[in-house]
C-alpha cells in the first residue's frame, strides 16, 4: 500500500468544512484547532499513562486508543452534556471527549484518592455520570443492550437525547451486538452506535474470525441506517456525526457509524503487539489522525508554532496530571465496604 | 389500613406491579409474552390498563432484556424484568452478575440499578432439566443483589411491592406451583413484606424448620403430621434469602436446639449450606443435634412424573428428619 495521498481529500474535505476562506476566527478553523487539542489530549494522557506503568504506578490493565482519537473527538463534539455515552475497556478517549476530568481519571488508573470511581473500577470502568458517560465495561460488547435500554429510559422519559455507544470491531462478533442492534431498531430509539474498527480483536486479527462483510452490512440487516468512513479523518468523523446526531434527533431511529482505524500499540499497555504484521502496522500508522489534523490546520495556514503550542500544552497538561496523580493519597480502605447495596451490606470481617 | 382479602399468588402479584405503576410513573415492565399476560398469567392486563411502552413486549433476547434495564435503571427509570423462566435467566447472566449487580459499586457509588428481575423458579408441569430449577444460591453468592423468594400471596404481592421500591438490584424467585395457592393479603398502598425479615409460619418448641418459597408449604404439612405425634415443629419462612435474617434463626434455635433445613434446590452449595454454616459458627451451644439438610440430589431435574418425584423433598421426608433429630 501506498501512502495514502492527503491533499486531494484535504481540498475537498477544507472546502466542504468552508475552510479554504482563511478568516481570521473562522469558527471552522477554531473548531479544527479545538478537535486537534482533544485528540492530542487523548494522546498525551494515554502516552503518560503507559509510561506510568513502567513507573509501577498503574496496578491493573489499562488498554490505549493511541491511533483512534479521531472517532471519540468527532462523535462527542456532536454530543450535549445531557447526551448519554457507553464506552468500552479501550475508553479513555471516549471519556475525555465527553468532558471528564482527566486528573480523576488518571487518579483512578493509579487507585488513588478522587478516582473517578474512588478507586473502585480502574481503567476498565472509568464513569462519570455527571457528564453522562455511564461508564466503560469490562466485557466486550456488553455495553451496547445498556446503552439501548438507556435510550429506551429517554424515550419513555420523553426526553430528544441521543445515546452514544462506542465498541469495538470485535464486539460485532457478540451476541448482544445482535440483540442490542435488533432492540434499538425495534423499539425505534436513539442510539448512535459508533464502531471502532481498529481491526484487532484483542491480539488476533478480525478479519480471520469475521463472517460476512463486515459490521455496517450487519448493521444495515437490521435497518440501521449508517455508513463506513475513514475514522482517522477528523473531518469525516465530524461530519458523519453530525448528520447522524441530527438524523437521530429528528427522529430518525438508531444510526450506525462503522469508522475504520487503526490501534497503534497492543492490546494493553504493555503488550507489545508482536504478533502483528510490521509492514501492515507501518502503513496503518501512516494514516494518524493527529498527524492528519495537523496537515488540515497547515492547509489552513495555521502556522507551525501555534500547531507547536496546542501539542505542548496538552503534553504539559498531561504531565502535571500525572504527577499530580503519583502524589494522592490511597483511598481509605474502609470504602470498600462502602457502595455494595443498600439492604443486606455486610460489615468490615464479614 | 389493616385490612385483607383472599387473592391468588398470582392475583397479588399482579396487584403488586399495578399498584406500583399507579404510584410511579417510573415503574415499567418488560419481557416475552407481557402483552397476552405473561406465561403464567402474571401481567393479565396490565398491558391494556398502562399501555404498550409501559408492559412491554420484547424481542427473545434476554441479554437484551437484562441490559436494557440496566441502561434504564441508570436512566431514571424502574423496570420489572420478567425472565419468563428461572433457566432462561442464564441466558443474561453477564448482564445481572457482571453489570447490573456491580454498576454502584465499580463506578464508585455513582449509579444505582433500581431494577427487579423476576425469575419463575421451581419443578412446575414436568419441565424436565431447563424449566425447573431453583437456583437462588447462584444469586445470594453474588453481591449486590437482593434475593426474594416468597411463599404466600401475602408476600407475592408484599415482597414484589418491596421489591420495586428497592434502590438496589433485585432477584425476585416466584415458585410455579405456587401461582394459585390462596391465601389473605393485606390492602393498602404501602403494606409491604419488609425485606430481610423472616415469617414465622408456625410456632412450635421441639425444633426449628428453616425453609422459604414452595417448601415452606411442605414443612407445614410436615408440622401437622408431627403435630399429631406430639412434635411441635417451628417452620419459618425466611422469605429473604439476601438479605436473611439471621436473628430469627438464632432465636427460634436458642429455643428449640435442632434444625433441619428444608430447599427444592440441590442441597449441594445451596443455600441451606450457607444457613447451616452461620448456625454452626454462631449457635454450636445451642445444638443438641447435628443440622440436617434436605434438598434435591446433584442432578438434572428429569422429565417422567416417577423420575421428578425422586428428586422432590416430601412432607415424609421431613417427618423422617425430624424424628431422627428428636431422637438424637
Amino acid at each position: 500500500m501506498q501512502k495514502p495521498e492527503y491533499d486531494a481529500e484535504l481540498v475537498h474535505a477544507l472546502g466542504g468544512a468552508g475552510l479554504l476562506t482563511d478568516q481570521k476566527n473562522n469558527p471552522d478553523i477554531e473548531r479544527l484547532k479545538d478537535h486537534y487539542r482533544q485528540m492530542l489530549r487523548i494522546r498525551a494522557f494515554e502516552s503518560e499513562a503507559v509510561r506510568a506503568i513502567a513507573d509501577a504506578l498503574v496496578p491493573g490493565f489499562i488498554h490505549p486508543s493511541i491511533g483512534q482519537e479521531a472517532v471519540p473527538v468527532g462523535v462527542c463534539a456532536h454530543l450535549g452534556r445531557d447526551d448519554l455515552l457507553l464506552s468500552t475497556h479501550r475508553g479513555h478517549g471516549h471519556t475525555l471527549a465527553k468532558g471528564a476530568d482527566a486528573e480523576a481519571m488518571m487518579r483512578e488508573l493509579f487507585g488513588r484518592e478522587g478516582g473517578t470511581c474512588r478507586g473502585k473500577g480502574g481503567s476498565m470502568h472509568i464513569a462519570d455520570f455527571s457528564i453522562g458517560m455511564l461508564g466503560a465495561n469490562g466485557v466486550v460488547a456488553a455495553n451496547i443492550t445498556i446503552a439501548a435500554g438507556a435510550a429506551h429510559a429517554l424515550k419513555l422519559r420523553g426526553k430528544n437525547n441521543v445515546v452514544a455507544c462506542f465498541f469495538g470491531d470485535g464486539a460485532t462478533n457478540r451476541g448482544p451486538f445482535l440483540e442490542g442492534l435488533n432492540w434499538a431498531k425495534t423499539f425505534d430509539l436513539p442510539v448512535l452506535f459508533v464502531c471502532e474498527d481498529n481491526q484487532w480483536s484483542a491480539t488476533t486479527k478480525t478479519s480471520a474470525m469475521l463472517a460476512g462483510p463486515g459490521p455496517l452490512a450487519r448493521a444495515q440487516s437490521f435497518g440501521l441506517a449508517g455508513t463506513s468512513i475513514n475514522g482517522n479523518d477528523i473531518l469525516a468523523v465530524d461530519e458523519a456525526a453530525k448528520n447522524a446526531v441530527a438524523s437521530i434527533k429528528n427522529g430518525g431511529g438508531p444510526h450506525f457509524l462503522h469508522c475504520r482505524t487503526y490501534r497503534h500499540g497492543g492490546h494493553t499497555g504493555t503488550d507489545p503487539a508482536a504478533y502483528r504484521d510490521a509492514a501492515e502496522a507501518e502503513t496503518a500508522m501512516r494514516d494518524d489522525p493527529v498527524a492528519t489534523c495537523a496537515q488540515l490546520l497547515r492547509k489552513a495556514d495555521i502556522s507551525e508554532s501555534s500547531i507547536r503550542a496546542i501539542e505542548e500544552e496538552a503534553t504539559a497538561e498531561m504531565r502535571r496530571i500525572k504527577d499530580n496523580a503519583s502524589h494522592a493519597p490511597w483511598p481509605d480502605k474502609r470504602i470498600v465496604y462502602e457502595d455494595v447495596q443498600d439492604l443486606g451490606a455486610v460489615e468490615a470481617g464479614r | 389500613m389493616n385490612s385483607t382479602c383472599t387473592m391468588t399468588y398470582v392475583e397479588a402479584a399482579i396487584a403488586a406491579l399495578r399498584e406500583e405503576m399507579q404510584r410511579d410513573a417510573s415503574v415499567w415492565a418488560l419481557g416475552e409474552d407481557l402483552g397476552r399476560g405473561g406465561v403464567f398469567g402474571q401481567y393479565k392486563g396490565l398491558q391494556n390498563e398502562f399501555g404498550p411502552a409501559r408492559i412491554a413486549d420484547t424481542p427473545i433476547s434476554e441479554a437484551a432484556i437484562m441490559g436494557a434495564a440496566l441502561g434504564a435503571a441508570m436512566t431514571g427509570t424502574r423496570p420489572v424484568v420478567e425472565m419468563r423462566f428461572s433457566d432462561f435467566a442464564l441466558c443474561a447472566v453477564d448482564e445481572l452478575v457482571n453489570q447490573a449487580a456491580k454498576a454502584r459499586y465499580m463506578f464508585g457509588g455513582q449509579a444505582r440499578a433500581p431494577l427487579v428481575v423476576r425469575e419463575p423458579v421451581g419443578m412446575w408441569g414436568y419441565l424436565a432439566a431447563q424449566h425447573s430449577q431453583s437456583l437462588e444460591s447462584w444469586y445470594t453468592h453474588i453481591p449486590g443483589l437482593v434475593v426474594l423468594a416468597p411463599a404466600t400471596a401475602r408476600d407475592a404481592k408484599g415482597l414484589l411491592k418491596a421489591a420495586i421500591r428497592c434502590d438496589d438490584p433485585v432477584v425476585l424467585l416466584e415458585h410455579k406451583n405456587l401461582w394459585p395457592m390462596r391465601g389473605e393479603v393485606a390492602n393498602g398502598m404501602d403494606a409491604l413484606t419488609p425485606i430481610g425479615k423472616a415469617d414465622v409460619a408456625r410456632s412450635g418448641k421441639d425444633i426449628t424448620l428453616v425453609s422459604w418459597s414452595a417448601m415452606v408449604h411442605e414443612c407445614l404439612a410436615a408440622a401437622d403430621i408431627l403435630a399429631s405425634e406430639g412434635i411441635e415443629a417451628e417452620v419459618i419462612d425466611l422469605r429473604s434469602l439476601w438479605p436473611w435474617d439471621e436473628e430469627a434463626v438464632f432465636a427460634s434455635l436458642r429455643k428449640t436446639g435442632r434444625l433441619v433445613i428444608v430447599q427444592e434446590a440441590v442441597t449441594t452449595s445451596g443455600f441451606g449450606a450457607e444457613i447451616a454454616a452461620r448456625v454452626a459458627e454462631t449457635c454450636h451451644s445451642d445444638l443438641k443435634s447435628p443440622i440436617q439438610r434436605l434438598g434435591s440430589p446433584r442432578v438434572p431435574i428429569p422429565y417422567a412424573p416417577l423420575l421428578e418425584n425422586e428428586l422432590k423433598v416430601s412432607p415424609q421426608m421431613i417427618t423422617a428428619a425430624v424424628k431422627l433429630s428428636v431422637r438424637s
